[in-house]
Order: structure tokens, then sequence, then C-alpha cells
């Protein structure tokens, strides 16, 4: 196929385009455009696609991944053609609150969903996204927009550039073309935003039930259906460049929920050394290869803390791309410890990857925990509280006697909790000359704040 | 590729040595710049490449090697290199049937095969092609990395047979080298990683070891390599002299330095 001739070189890009691959002459300084550009264009095109923006680092295709505070940490999104994966926590409570923001943040950017879950019908997923916060800003111009649309009262005859008076009025695109959006978990998104987007859903009993007609490999049958599946949309949608008369191109989010689990027809979480044990690596494998072919990102969620063989999860971290790890304090011993009262539980940043570079953006701050307030998700540095302003070193020099073993306990928890839980990283020499990148300013014991 | 690497290897591409099994391997930290490393110092060498690339995709070791000064699609065009694209070529395999042994065949079995189509299609690459004139020096084989086919459900005796089939072909019949990435996997119980990684440490002639630092993550040094040579060349030397190095990984170069002395502590 000559698409896939053009292909070969150019596509399996990650986000910046090789344009001009097969033809000679391949400079460094190439400008960045979007992966995939299997097309027939003589240069390079820097398409912008609602919802994305070029990393600052490489060039690299982002998304947003709903949480602003969260892109900020993965060093400015989400590249396009990669697996975010996340740990689940314990009881699964605070995962799928991260898994529908990248939904609705796809919602509210006009990409294409695609929505697979074991467990729950991808309607009922849908119909439980949060809502958008909307500022004012974007609010005025969501409801201009409405208002053009409808009062045709530009008719103003143009005098000079009459031709453009020819051209179609601005259609209503994505509702806000920010990069990133605050969500109310407690609100659900307006009806009509889910009806405007296009959305593909993959739910295993009613697909499972269908004859398998597929050469039995190691997979199992809802990984096979499911990637087929994907693949399908990819194809038929347009998402790999095959067609390159697609005026406006699209991204494609991919949403997979608790990957692995026994529901899905999977055993590792059962059983330690599984009939299949490789299916889902493999799973994992193939998937990252239709990612890297097409405009698409995409989020999967699974239970690692079920899986019994830690290799296992050793093997899925190392295949995956982003890897993010939530740990609650739900029914463990740090629910009721002072030192976490104002946190639900902690985030691990566990991998980020090395995309089309030597080196990635990791952040300096390896402690963060997040909380769930009534309406919003926020990600903090967490750091140890120091009772009553007294820094530790007074405590040693200075404590009174009487008072000594009560400040010891204090010094003590103090100081082994961070010690238990938190990265070495708090030993380490502070930072020396803070790239701009971060949001705020590293260093042990400064407060920051990442609002999402 | 880095010229301070170089230095502490001691070779250039131009005098470097044939015949040799490198295992880079690494251990809590990625360890893909030396793979980056290596890539571009024998192309530079203008060696006949075959790339086995598992792990990313075709534009990301083109973009990385521009920053190092070598251009993968050149040479690939010039048909100094070989690459299979282990990504791209798995979707191939998995949705259509193909009428050929793909290399990636293993990928629709149901039970752990073997690697035998692999190592023909790396056999096809590397055989010198009889046209009169020598264009490349000797053939490399490089892999990264191995780990990914144990994940892809073949058994670590069947990895270590591709390694050794391909070691009597490269190394020994082609007079060739073979550079190989294999992710250690440390604390966590991986018996299949452990088997192929110990195996393959007896058959290497140098070992590049990549570990994070004990303590954590560091701004400034960003981890710390070492150089483990098994087999050295002249027989006067010592046996098994080893070196290590802490370094920090930049935007086109990696610098090292000795334990303790990186440039933003001094």
């Amino acid at each position: 196929m000559a698409a896939v001739a053009t292909c070969g070189s150019g596509a399996g890009t990650t986000g910046s385009a090789v344009a001009t691959a097969s033809k000679s002459n391949v400079t460094s300084f190439q400008r960045r455009g979007p992966r995939a550009s299997g097309t027939n264009d003589s240069g390079p095109r820097l398409v912008s696609i609602a919802g994305t923006r070029p990393s600052v680092r490489n060039g690299q295709l982002l998304v947003s991944t709903g949480l602003p505070a969260l892109d900020q940490l993965l060093g400015g999104g989400l590249a396009i053609g990669t697996v975010l994966l996340i740990e689940e926590d314990k009881y699964n409570i605070y995962s799928p609150l991260l898994f529908k923001c990248f939904l609705a943040e796809g919602i509210v950017n006009g990409h294409t969903l695609l929505v697979a879950s074991a467990k729950e019908d991808p309607a009922n997923i849908l119909q439980e996204l949060p809502a958008p916060l909307l500022d004012d800003n974007s609010k005025k111009e969501f409801d201009e927009d409405v208002y053009n649309h409808k009062t045709p009262e530009s008719n103003i005859k143009m005098k000079i550039a009459w031709r453009y008076q020819l051209l179609p009025k601005m259609e209503i695109g994505p509702v806000s073309s920010r990069f990133g959006h605050y969500y109310d978990a407690s609100k659900r998104i307006p009806q009509e935003l889910i009806e405007a987007s296009n959305w593909h859903g993959f739910f295993l009993p009613e697909k499972i039930s269908s004859t398998l007609k597929v050469e039995p490999c190691s997979l199992t049958p809802g990984y096979i259906k499911l990637l087929q599946f994907i693949q399908n949309i990819i194809y038929e949608e347009r998402f790999d460049g095959s067609n390159p008369q697609k005026k406006q191109r699209n991204v494609l989010r991919i949403g997979i929920q608790n990957l692995g689990s026994p529901l899905w027809g999977d055993d590792i979480c059962c059983a330690e050394n599984g009939s299949n044990s490789h299916s889902l690596t493999k799973f994992l494998y193939v998937l990252r290869g239709l990612l890297r072919t097409s405009l698409s990102a995409c989020i999967i969620t699974m239970p690692t803390h079920l899986i019994q063989n830690k290799a296992i999860i050793a093997r899925i971290t190392n295949l995956s791309d982003t890897v993010i790890g939530l740990e609650s304090f739900i029914g463990s011993e740090r629910e009721t410890n002072p030192l976490y009262k104002d946190y639900h539980g902690l985030i691990h940043i566990r991998q980020i990857p090395r995309l089309n570079n030597l080196i990635c953006d990791e952040s300096d701050v390896k402690d963060l925990a997040f909380k769930l307030k009534r309406k919003l998700f926020t990600i903090e540095f967490w750091q140890a509280e120091v009772q009553k302003g007294v820094s530790r070193a007074t405590f040693l020099l200075d404590g009174p006697r009487k008072k000594l073993f009560p400040c010891l306990f204090q010094l003590l928890e103090v100081a082994c909790i961070p010690w238990l839980m938190a990265s070495s990283s708090i030993f380490k020499a502070s930072n020396i000359g803070l790239s701009p990148s971060y949001v705020t300013n590293s260093g042990f014991f400064s407060a920051s704040r990442f609002h999402f | 590729m880095f010229v301070e690497l170089n230095n502490l290897l001691n070779t250039t591409p131009d005098r470097a040595e044939q015949g040799k099994l490198t295992l880079l391997c690494d251990a809590k930290t990625d360890g893909s710049f030396l793979v980056h490393h290596f890539l571009s110092f024998y192309l530079k060498a203008n060696c006949k490449v075959c790339f086995v690339a598992l792990f990313q995709s075709f534009s990301h070791y083109n973009i990385v090697g521009q920053k190092l000064g070598v251009n993968l699609t050149v040479a690939r065009e010039r048909g100094q290199l070989v690459f299979l694209e282990g990504l791209k070529s798995s979707v191939d395999v998995f949705f259509q049937t193909q009428e050929e042994p793909h290399p990636l065949q293993f990928l629709r079995e149901a039970n752990a095969g073997n690697l035998k189509p692999l190592f023909e299609f790396v056999r096809e690459a590397l055989k010198p092609v009889d046209s009169g004139e020598a264009r490349w020096t000797y053939p490399v084989l490089l892999v990264d990395d191995l780990s990914v086919l144990l994940s892809l459900g073949m058994g670590a005796v069947a990895v270590l047979d591709f390694i050794h089939y391909c070691r009597a072909t490269v190394c020994w019949e082609l007079k060739g080298n073979m550079v190989i990435l294999v992710h250690d996997s440390g604390d966590v119980e991986d018996e299949e990683n452990d088997i192929l990684l110990n195996g393959v440490s007896h058959q290497s002639h140098l070992i590049l070891r990549a570990e994070g630092l004990a303590t954590g993550f560091c701004r400034d040094v960003h981890g710390q390599l070492r150089i483990l040579w098994r087999r050295p060349s002249q027989p006067t030397a010592q046996r098994d002299q080893s070196l290590t190095y802490q370094y920090k990984i930049q935007d086109k170069s990696v610098s090292f330095f000795a334990k303790g002395m990186s440039p933003a502590v001094l």
C-alpha cells in the first residue's frame, strides 16, 4: 500500500513528525507536527489539533490528563502514542476519578473516546463523568459562539475581503480551547456534551458472547477482542493517518478500566503462576504498538495490588510508558495518623518515559499526596509537619528535661514516618538551579500546591 | 556516541575490537542511553548494523541518533542499518496472518516456541554480500531489549538459545560484535529474568551496568555505571578489571565522573 510505504518511515513517531523522511535531506531542524504523517505532503505541516500542545522539551505532542496538576508532574501532559498506567488504590475509590477526568477532558476538547470495561457499561461510565469548571472567559466564548451561530447578525457586507463572506460561519468547535481543565467531582457532566461527543464503548460481556474466530494464541479472549476492537476503530476512523484527505485530525482517547482483573478472564490476580501469565504483557505490548502508529493516548487502570506475582508487576511497569500509583490511606494506620490528617492518600510517580530524548522531565518532588475535597481533587507536595513550630534541631538542643520524652516521641514520629515512607530524596543535596518548567520551588520545607 | 564513555572504555570507532559480546544491563534506572551510544558508535565505525528494536519506535532512535550525530534514515537507505521495529511489526503479525515466517512469529503461537525465525532474520541481515567490494567493516547485532522477549511469552532457555546461535554466527563466524540490553529486576524475584541475565553475563566480554543510586533520586547524579571487562585481550592484564563511575545525562551527551566528584557537589 502506498500509504504504508510512506508510513514506513514516518509512522511510529511519537508525536513529532519525521515528515519527508521518505525523501532525502532530513535535517534535525524539522518543524514539529503531529505524528502519523503518512501523507504525501511535500513538507512538514504544523497541524494543531484541539486539546493538544507540543511539549516544551522535545516538541512531543501532548494531551492533558484531565488534572492540570498531574500534567505538570508528567512534564506537561501525556504524550500521544503512549500508555498511562494507573495502579489502583486498594479499594478502587480514587482511581476511577482520574479515569473519568481523562475521559471528561476528551469530551471537553472534542476528542473521540473509546471506553472499555468489563464491569460497567461504558454508557453508564460516561454519565458519571465530572462536570468541567469553565471559568467565565471560556463560558463567555461558548455563549458567544452559540449566539453567533444562532443569530447571523454578522451579515455585514464585506467590501474588501468579500471572498471571506462566502466561507461558512465559524462552527462550534470544542467547548474550550484551553489545555487542561478543572473538574467538579460533585456534579455530572451536562448531557448535551455527551451527546455531542463521538464515543465508542466496549463492554466485555456483550462482546464476548459472539463467536471468536481467531487463532488461539496465549491471550485471553477478552484481550483479543479488545485489541481487535481498538484496531478497528483506529483503522475506520483514520487515526493512523492512512487517509491524507481528512481535513481535521482528531485524537482518540482510549480508557480501559480494571485491566487484569478477573472480570477480563485473566487469572494473574488470582493465581501466582497462572496458565497464561503472559497474556497481559503481550496485550500491553501489542496495544503500545497500536498506539505508536496512531494519534491516540490511552489510560489504563489496573489493580496491581491484587497481582500475586511481583515479577509480573515489574514487567508491566517496563512495558508501559507512564506509571502512576495511588495509595489511599483508607483502612491503613495512616488514616488516623495526625501527620496525614489533611490528605486522603499518596501519589507515586513510578515511571516517566524518555521519548525522543535521552532524559525526561522528572519532577524533583517525590513526596506527593492527594486529597479529594468536596469538589476538587488536589495534589500537593507532602511535608512532615513540624509540631508547634519548633524545628527538629532545637528539640535536640534545648528541649526541657521534663518534656524530654514526649518531645522525643514527637521527634521520632516526625523523623521516622518520613524516613519510612518518603523517598530518600530528603537527604539529597537540595536542588541547584531550578528550571522554570516546574511550578513551585523545591526544597523540602516549602509548601507548594498543585491546584487541580 | 559519548566521547567520555569512549575514553573510559578505551576505544574509538576506528580501532574497536571485534568478536565481542557486550552486555548492557540496568537496575532501577533506565540504561537506554547506552544503547544509543553503541548504535551511533558502530554506525560511525562504518559497520553493518542489525538492530532488533523491541522497545521503542524507529523515530525515537532516529531523533536521539540525530542528537548524537548519526542519521538512521539515511543509514537504513544506504543499507548500513537493518532495523526490525518490534512495536510496528507486532501489530502486523498479530492482526494479519503472514505468508512467510515473520521474525516475531511467536506472538501468534499459544505455546512458548523458539526464536528461530528471529535468528534467521538476523543471519539474513548480517550475512556478507558477495559484491566484491567490502563496504562495511564488520557486522554488529544490537538488541534492545531482551527482557521484552520474556514478557512476550518466550522462555529464558529459548532466549538463551537464540543468543547462543547469534553469538556463534555473528561473533565467531562473521567476526562481528553483539550488544544486548537486559533489565535487571533486582529485588523483584523474576526467576526467568535472572536466568537470562546470568546466562548472558557469563558469555559476555564487557558488561556495562547502569544502576540507580542506592540513596535514591538525585538531580545531579543520575546513576552509577559499572564497567566490567571479563576477558581482557592482553594476557598480561589483570583478570576481570572493573571500574565504577557516576554519570549525569544531559541533552546530547553524558558526563562521567568518579564517585562523589559530581561538579554540583564540588
